[in-house]
């Protein structure tokens, strides 16, 4: 029996017998679709933390002067403590490391807290607060919408001018423009001067709740002792230069906190790489932890696949010795049963690629997760359901093959 | 009966020798004991006979026929189908002779309850590896050869007993087999549909086919112009009878 006929068949089969090829693909369908939306999450997720997270919280070949690394997973209590008791950045290191690189760069101030901005009985609760220097907006690639950044003259004089994230301006001031108008940060009273761009959010996390002043305005007070900084961010036009002048900041720092050869760092020169690379770890548990899930539930699908046709086996015993009698080989009826097992896997799989496609759209709707599918999982996925179908269709396909014609005859 | 030729181990049957077995032997070992079904059958079967093999159970007949119809492998002795010796066939060369040179006629008629009539004759011709046309064009003329011509679209429950039965005698025609093998053929028939069967079998015999029909029933056996009769595994009687 050519191959042809056996599939005609196999699909005849399962369109006679509906409901109960209906439950023997769902094993397949479950672990296809469940293979694709989470290989969807972790691709996405993937490419938004190595193209726009990364760059989100740190910016293009740029790297901060810290303390501690901002982003700091899993870090024992000890290692907080031992950062707990690291000098921290003052505005002299941020100036010794502006005169002393020697690779073009530019650099700001940064200092944040969580404060209230209030324009007349409106309140904003939880608004990030970030005291900058004027080159924080180029350097995080933060776009103005309306009016514009503060300049390097009211930085350097303090002036009490504020330029408010998008969600900030919008609880205080709904429609109305907020230019010009005067808002109070933590109690310190702020002209409003531009509204920075949708930003969106980031994981779920609103992008838009922030407010930026010059790092020398009244408001310093509320982020940090007076003289103390977060972070010094500084900007280099390629990777390359990045790293020369991280090593040259490097230098420059443990000098001026007089460390030995053989002594740590007792600061941080913070890059998109801690990010990166603890993402690397979670995209590399999630790469071994998915498949074993898939291959959980295929295995399941199989065995499914596997019992049904037992069943169908036993079922259709006269059959299969009807065609022995009438001159099917032992191979006419092991592919006839293989290509039933297969066809129902493929169709599975079929739905499954189809739903799992469905699922990321939602995903990608309906949560802050950036699903995107990745054509390697809709064809791996193909591949494995058709591979389910014959692996677990084997031994009943085997046992079909191998039923004596005259028993199977007899049988009622 | 013309001359019967003298077989012994080694030689050849005639030319027209259909059938020949030649000291079958047939045990099934049941654990505990082992049953002798056949204790050595030589028959010898012409082409374009009509034979009935007759018994009552337990006499080995059903034996006989599953070893005839290439279904099984005998202990011992040969077994010789249209010139070639088959009792030493492999499982596959004995499928392949099923499909060639054996059409099957079952007390139950074993048709594909899913599939019509035109698709059950064609289904030994899929086996056969012919082309969807082809197997299409010799499954309708099988059908016309048993006057089903005109069901060939029904599925086996929207037609009678006696046309299913017909059904099943195209799909053993349709390969043009050397004999038709047929086992209580009207067992599951009333008498009216068992004479119309019978009919068909008459008028197929007399287009040339060879007819080998296992029955219990005396007046069935009748319609045959030869009957072998098996007792405890062995041959009792054989003689031809007036038409």
């Amino acid at each position: 029996m050519p191959f042809f006929e056996a599939f005609r068949l196999a699909i005849q089969t399962i369109r006679a017998q509906k409901l109960k090829s209906t439950f023997s693909l769902l094993g397949v369908f479950v672990a296809v679709s469940s293979l694709i939306a989470s290989c969807s999450i972790s691709n996405g997720v993937n490419r938004y933390m190595t193209e726009k997270f990364a760059q989100t919280l740190y910016g293009v070949n740029t790297f901060q002067l810290r303390r501690r690394p901002m982003f700091t997973p899993n870090v024992p209590d000890s290692v907080w403590r031992a950062w707990a008791r690291r000098p921290r950045i003052r505005f002299g290191d941020a100036e010794a490391i502006s005169k002393g690189l020697t690779v073009p760069v530019i650099t700001a101030w940064q200092s944040s807290d969580n404060v209230t901005v209030s324009y007349g009985n409106k309140e904003a609760r939880d608004i990030d607060l970030t005291a900058a220097s004027e080159r924080y907006f180029d350097i995080k690639n933060l776009a103005i919408a309306i009016g514009r950044p503060f300049t390097g003259e009211e930085n350097r004089s303090g002036a009490p001018v504020a330029v408010l994230g998008e969600a900030v301006a919008k609880r205080l001031f709904s429609d109305r423009t907020p230019l010009g108008k005067s808002v109070r940060i933590g109690g310190v009273p702020y002209r409003v001067i531009g509204v920075v761009e949708h930003q969106g959010s980031i994981l779920g996390f609103p992008l838009d709740r922030f407010v930026v002043v010059p790092a020398l305005s009244p408001a310093q007070n509320l982020v940090n002792p007076p003289g103390i900084l977060d972070a010094f961010l500084v900007k280099a036009n390629s990777d390359v230069e990045m790293r020369e002048a991280i090593s040259q900041a490097e230098g420059i720092m443990r000098s001026r906190r007089h460390l030995r050869p053989k002594q740590d760092n007792n600061f941080v020169l913070d890059t998109s790489e801690g990010v990166q690379r603890f993402w690397a770890g979670i995209s590399a548990v999630l790469s071994t932890v998915i498949p074993g899930i898939v291959m959980v539930s295929l295995v399941i699908g199989g065995i499914v696949i596997m019992n049904i046709m037992l069943m169908a086996v036993a079922e259709r015993t006269r059959e299969i010795g009807l065609r022995k009698s009438l001159g099917a080989r032992r191979r006419d009826v092991l592919r006839q049963f293989l290509a039933e097992s297969t066809a129902i896997a493929t169709v599975g799989a079929g739905f499954g690629i189809l739903a799992g496609i469905g699922l990321t759209v939602l995903i990608n709707k309906l949560s802050p997760l950036p699903a995107s599918v990745s054509p390697a999982s809709v064809l791996g996925g193909a591949f494995m359901g058709a591979g389910v179908g014959i692996i677990f269709g084997v031994y009943p396909a085997s046992r079909a093959a191998r039923l004596d014609p005259i028993t199977a005859l007899r049988q009622e | 009966m013309s001359a019967v030729q003298l077989f012994r181990t080694g030689d050849t049957p005639l030319p027209d020798v259909i059938i020949l077995t030649h000291k079958l032997t047939r045990e099934y070992d049941m654990g505990s004991e082992l049953v002798r079904a056949l204790r050595g059958v030589s028959v010898q079967i012409r082409k374009n006979e009509y034979v009935a093999v007759m018994g009552p159970s337990g006499s080995g007949k059903s034996t006989l026929m599953n070893l005839i119809g290439c279904l099984d492998t005998p202990t011992s002795g040969e077994y010789w189908l249209n010139g070639q010796k088959v009792s030493d066939h492999e499982d596959d060369e004995l499928a392949r002779i099923r499909n060639k040179e054996i059409g099957f006629v079952f007390q139950t008629f074993n048709l594909l309850p899913r599939a019509d009539a035109l698709h059950n004759v064609e289904l030994p011709l899929i086996y056969a590896g012919l082309s969807a046309r082809n197997r299409r064009d010799r499954a309708v003329h099988a059908l016309e050869r048993v006057g089903l011509a005109d069901r060939m679209d029904h599925k086996p429950n929207e037609l009678s007993g006696g046309q299913r039965q017909r059904v099943a005698i195209a799909r053993a025609l349709v390969n043009e087999p050397s004999i038709l093998l047929a086992d209580e053929p009207t067992g599951n028939l009333d008498s009216t549909t068992s004479q119309e069967i019978m009919g068909v079998f008459a008028e197929l015999h007399s287009q040339g086919q060879t007819v080998v029909m296992v029955t219990h029933e005396q007046d069935i056996a009748a319609h045959a112009a030869r009957v072998i009769t098996l007792r405890d595994g062995v041959v009792a009687t054989d003689q031809a009878q007036a038409a």
